[in-house]
């Protein structure tokens, strides 16, 4: 399979993206790892006419904690997180995730800000992102806007990103003390889209009080969703067995899951339940340790 | 619309004029005729066509050759050496690490990659390792043995002596 003929540049800076952007409009798809992209074009549901690949643009790449967040770059790669020191230090919940998407080949080109660009429920980072409350960059040649991760998808393959802007950084406020989190998907096999996916980040105070929950859910509603009444439900409380098993409860109600080859939709709710209750546990583990 | 690309593929430089919808693998195979790379699924499953770009092992079946502009493609005809088969090669040759052979180019390139993030893998870390390479025959076991085989030996350590397991 070959895609459809399209022209092809590859930029030095950000400044000569936005031009090319500006010169091609909605006829332009950026190109960073490409792993979501270029399948779609062998199989032709995508042909776009002009292709600019950012990974000649210098500073896209980076893995860093600055001003209170930590910084994912456009170009980062699945790979650099699994690698990353910072990341295997501080975000076990990245290590959870990157480890279940696709596998080491294609870790090596896809990004973490194309896994979220694309704008599928069925990607892994969208969820991992929700429950960590993270914000995106998104920039044009008119500046930069920044916009929560709740606000950012709009539909399947649609996101707040415009013809005219690149997603450039993935922000996500460095987690306080007594912080834990976790991400697990159910996959057939390797490289398969979840048949559930939940990511969890919780914050326990001192009293093992419940001070922050995120819970992301991964493939299981037309766009990625905030699992936000098991949040409420966790929030402000010891988190014993009834609150967690009532977290879990929510999260298989609130969701939309479809029936397909990996599931029917009961089954996929009950999926929910049970990764809900676990990755609390685990999240729980993690922020005592 | 072509374009010129210069790729260096096994330590050899390559100026080519590409259309930029051609895939790397395609390149690879039918323009520098090196056809040890094989595509398998050509949906980016089997891991057949995988080589390495500038040292990280991608599979090239889901890469542009104009992606590889200026870069360093390495393919499994660039492993084996004037002194002989490249450890892995060797391996596999002594585990019966194959049957048909189809997937032995792409196994043995993330191997490669492989090997060199984690020079003394568990079990574990080499099933996980692979997990983008899909091998019809083998059943794995005997590819896990003569990675094995090769992590022990390019560490200088004696190879394991176990018995290759017919499944």
């Amino acid at each position: 399979m070959i895609p459809a003929t399209f022209d092809y540049a590859a930029p030095a800076s950000l400044e000569e993206a936005f031009s090319l952007l500006e010169q091609h409009g909605d006829e332009a798809k950026i190109l960073a790892g490409g792993h979501s992209l270029i399948p779609m074009m062998k199989l032709r549901f995508a042909s776009p006419e002009f292709l600019i690949d950012i990974n000649n643009i210098p500073g896209l790449a980076h893995i860093k904690e600055e001003d209170g967040y930590l910084k994912i770059g456009a170009l980062a790669r699945e790979a650099d997180l699994e690698h990353s020191e910072l990341i295997r230090s501080k975000y076990p919940i990245f290590m959870d995730a990157t480890k279940l998407i696709a596998d080491p080949q294609v870790r090596n080109m896809g990004t973490v800000g194309g896994n979220i660009a694309h704008g599928d429920a069925a990607n892994d980072h969208p969820a991992v992102m929700m429950a960590l409350r993270a914000e995106v960059v998104i920039s044009s040649a008119e500046g930069q806007r920044t916009v929560p991760i709740d606000e950012f998808f709009y539909g399947f393959y649609m996101t707040a990103v415009q013809p005219n802007e690149i997603l450039t950084e993935i922000r996500i406020p460095v987690p306080g003390a007594g912080t834990g989190n976790a991400y697990h998907k159910m996959e057939r096999k390797v490289g398969d889209y979840a048949t559930a996916g939940v990511a969890v980040q919780l914050t326990l105070d001192g009293d093992g009080v419940c001070t922050y929950a995120g819970i992301g859910l991964t493939n299981v509603n037309p766009v990625p969703l905030r699992a936000a009444r098991s949040e409420e439900v966790l929030v402000g409380h010891k988190l014993d067995e009834e609150r967690i098993e009532l977290a879990g409860q929510y999260a298989s109600e609130d969701c939309n899951p479809s029936t397909d080859l990996r599931g029917d939709e009961e089954y996929k709710r009950a999926m929910v339940k049970v990764l809900t209750k676990r990755m609390i546990n685990k999240a729980i583990e993690r922020a005592k340790s | 619309m072509k374009k010129q690309i210069t790729i260096s593929v096994n330590g050899e430089k390559h100026t080519l004029e590409v259309e930029p919808r051609e895939l790397l693998v395609h390149v690879i195979r039918e323009k520098l005729r090196l056809t040890g790379t094989h595509i398998g699924c050509d949906t980016t499953s089997c891991g057949a066509c995988t080589v390495l770009l500038n040292g990280k092992s991608i599979k090239s079946c889901t890469v542009l050759a104009i992606q590889a502009d200026g870069k360093e493609v390495s393919t499994v005809e660039g492993l084996a050496t004037a002194e002989g088969l490249h450890p892995l090669q060797e391996g596999f040759k002594e585990n019966h690490g194959l049957h048909c052979g189809f997937c032995t180019p792409g196994m043995l390139m993330r191997a490669v990659e492989l090997l060199e993030h984690n020079d003394n893998p568990t079990e574990e870390e080499i099933r996980w390792g692979i997990a983008g390479n899909l091998c019809r025959c083998t059943g794995y076991n005997n590819i896990v043995k003569a990675i094995q085989y090769a992590s022990a030996k390019m560490r200088g350590e004696e190879t394991p002596s176990t018995e290759p397991e017919f499944v």
